[in-house]
């Protein structure tokens, strides 16, 4: 996408983002800000895989997982009491870097847990370094295998965090605290990520500030040199290889980046929600994400972002029901049947060309 | 470990193998005509012995267990017709993603109709605690359903693709599409025919192991990770040495019962299979010259 052209996108998207934050407050129905704040985070995984599968052509069914890592280890790290092991080496070092915050627990009883900043990049770096070792093995695979590798890598996480008393087993993580982004400064308050009704608007708008943010980065990767290397890739594996693109290192890189994408979305929706569950690692997310990619359009960043918003909204006001999976289930088979290029790829364009008479066909 | 624990843990292994056997020959089957992994497997399953389970109500368990296997056959053929007949050389990703669609509307259809409960079909022979003993080992006359079953299954299936004209034409589908075609098999039907066969043993595993493992909807989804584990365990396409995997894998599974946790035995099949796929892609039994001409 040409730079001009770009930056007109982005800019209409903060317009969007304002937009929808002054129509709820016009129409009455601010508890919509909820539902987009969550789905602004689920967009950021979705963008993160759509480059990975659209522009790489890596299928990963498996980014349940990375999220869940991310998510988890926020939960975990911000909420898990070190108190007892305050004389262990490591808390040591910790506390004297100051990653480490004192607290009370709900009985006054004295409670230390690492600071959601230190847990935040901590989670989103092991996340990140998971991606890479996993990565290194599953990327050599292709087709049916590397599709069965990430399911794989998918359950293992999900079973793991199941099955750990650590992680709460099947109950998951609750109240987990506040994520104070940035202190307050001058007139502003401070920025913190939590679910508090008074914070709703202020959290709408970090959320989709995230979401703007990944969104010009993948643009900017997209346009880049690495950016044509991975759809060359895509088209061919050997024609790429053949002109001197490190095609291993490109995939690698490109897992890892959608890896961290999940990660950092994983770690700001549990702070959001406060709490986090085993479904978040499950298999039918994964596959989720991979829809959404799919109806958005492989090789269309913008089409992604808006059906994985769009219809993660929808998903999240309750408007199919009982019949959640099975919406998404259907909504998989009919575009890769009828519209493997994604949805928006209809010929609306042209269809609109002739209702306007006189446009230029 | 004393020598009856070992035997008892031998015997649950072989039992479990079995029936992974028979769903990663259910994979192959696809596979082989096709080129495409069916996503789907471990749903037929599922279907077959919740059809079944319903079907008791109305019928005798031997005609139940037919009619199940009948009507899994059908929705097999079905599946094939609507979402995969006509479409032309799709890619890979496509196919993956198509299966993957048809796989939770298959689950999820099942949740809809049998809810969320467990199920299971009755003991074919006695009850929950009839046994017979093997020497010091106390085996359950199920255990032995399962793996005569699945053994008749696999001796079956050798003389279909060997003997029958049918079979021969789903071979030769199999080896070289377009030479097949070329002398006049009508490879789509071998495709849905193929999907049939792989929806009716299938089902008629659910069915035999339903007493043992109980069905409930979403029990395919692990059973398809494993019948995958096995397949490529023993080389995608090759079903006499799945089922040599398929009885290493749930040996291997019982014995680990007696080292890690229970909660962390299916991230242990899963674990072989990245070990696997990460080593030797191939399969154990497989030659890697063969698996670089084949297109994953």
């Amino acid at each position: 996408m040409r730079t001009p052209r770009k930056n007109i996108s982005l800019a209409a998207l903060c317009l969007v983002t304002v937009g929808l934050h002054l129509l709820t407050a016009a129409t009455g129905t601010q508890y919509y800000l909820t539902q987009l704040t969550m789905a602004a985070y689920y967009g950021l995984v979705v963008i993160g895989l759509g480059v990975l599968m659209g522009y790489a052509g890596q299928i990963s069914i498996g980014h349940a997982g990375f999220f869940a890592i991310g998510g988890y280890l926020a939960a975990a790290l911000t909420t898990r009491n070190l108190e007892p092991f305050r004389d262990a080496p490591l808390v040591r070092g910790l506390d004297s870097l100051g990653l480490l915050a004192a607290g009370q627990d709900i009985y006054g009883a004295a409670l230390l847990t690492v600071t959601p900043w230190a847990a935040c990049l901590l989670a989103v770096s092991l996340a990140g370094l998971v991606a890479l070792v996993i990565g290194v093995p599953v990327l050599k695979l292709r087709g049916h295998y590397l599709a069965m590798a990430t399911l794989g890598f998918g359950t293992i996480v999900y079973r793991i965090f199941l099955a750990s008393p650590y992680f709460g087993e099947a109950d998951g993580i609750a109240e987990v605290p506040a994520f104070p982004l940035l202190p307050a400064l001058g007139g502003f308050g401070p920025v913190v990520v939590s679910g508090g009704a008074e914070h709703r608007v202020l959290n709408f708008y970090v959320a989709w500030g995230v979401l703007i943010l990944g969104m010009a980065l993948l643009l900017n990767l997209i346009g880049s040199r690495v950016g044509r290397a991975l759809r060359s890739l895509h088209s061919s594996e050997e024609a790429a290889e053949a002109s001197g693109i490190a095609t291993a290192r490109c995939k690698l890189q490109v897992f890892v980046l959608s890896a961290v994408y999940a990660a950092l979305a994983g770690v700001l929706l549990t702070h959001f929600n406060g709490g986090i569950g085993p479904s978040e690692a499950s298999v039918m997310k994964s596959v989720r994400y991979v829809a959404l990619v799919a109806v958005g359009g492989m090789t269309n960043l913008w089409g992604t972002l808006i059906m994985g918003v769009g219809l993660t909204f929808l998903s999240l006001r309750g408007v199919f029901g009982a019949h959640d999976d099975v919406v998404f289930g259907a909504i998989l088979i009919a575009v890769m049947l009828f519209t493997p290029e994604g949805m928006l790829s209809l010929r609306l364009k042209e269809w609109a060309r002739r209702l306007i008479p006189g446009a230029r066909s | 470990m004393s020598l009856d624990l070992f035997l008892q843990y031998l015997f649950a292994g072989i039992t479990y193998g079995s029936i992974y056997a028979i769903v990663a020959i259910g994979f192959n089957i696809i596979y082989n005509t096709t080129g495409i992994i069916n996503f789907a497997q471990g749903e037929f399953v599922m279907l077959g012995g919740m059809i079944a389970i319903s079907l008791l109500e109305y019928l005798p368990l031997g005609y139940a267990i037919a009619a199940a296997v009948l009507i899994t056959m059908a929705i097999g053929a079905l599946i094939e017709m609507l979402f995969i007949r006509w479409l032309e050389s799709p890619s890979v990703l496509r196919m993956i993603i198509i299966t993957i669609g048809i796989s939770i509307l298959l689950r999820e259809s099942a949740l809809h109709i049998w809810g969320e409960s467990i199920r299971s079909l009755p003991y074919f022979y006695g009850n929950e605690i009839t046994t017979f003993n093997l020497g010091s080992v106390h085996i359950s006359p199920q255990v032995v359903w399962v793996i005569v079953a699945c053994a008749v299954m696999m001796a079956g299936l050798s003389v279909f693709f060997r003997s029958t004209p049918i079979g021969r034409e789903m071979r030769a589908c199999a080896a070289n599409r377009t030479a097949a075609l070329l002398c006049g098999i009508n490879t789509r039907n071998m495709v849905t025919l193929s999907f049939m066969l792989s929806a009716g043993i299938g089902a008629l595993a659910g069915c035999v192991m339903s007493p043992i493992t109980y069905t409930q909807y979403d029990s395919g989804t692990s059973l398809a990770i494993k019948g995958f584990t096995v397949a490529i365990l023993g080389g995608l396409g090759n079903s006499l040495a799945a089922v040599a995997a398929g009885i290493l894998l749930g040996i291997i599974e019982a014995f680990s019962v007696s080292v890690v946790p229970l909660a962390f035995q299916d991230a242990i099949a899963i674990a072989i299979l990245l070990l696997i796929l990460f080593v030797k892609p191939h399969g154990i039994f497989g030659s890697s010259e063969a698996a670089r001409l084949k297109d994953f």
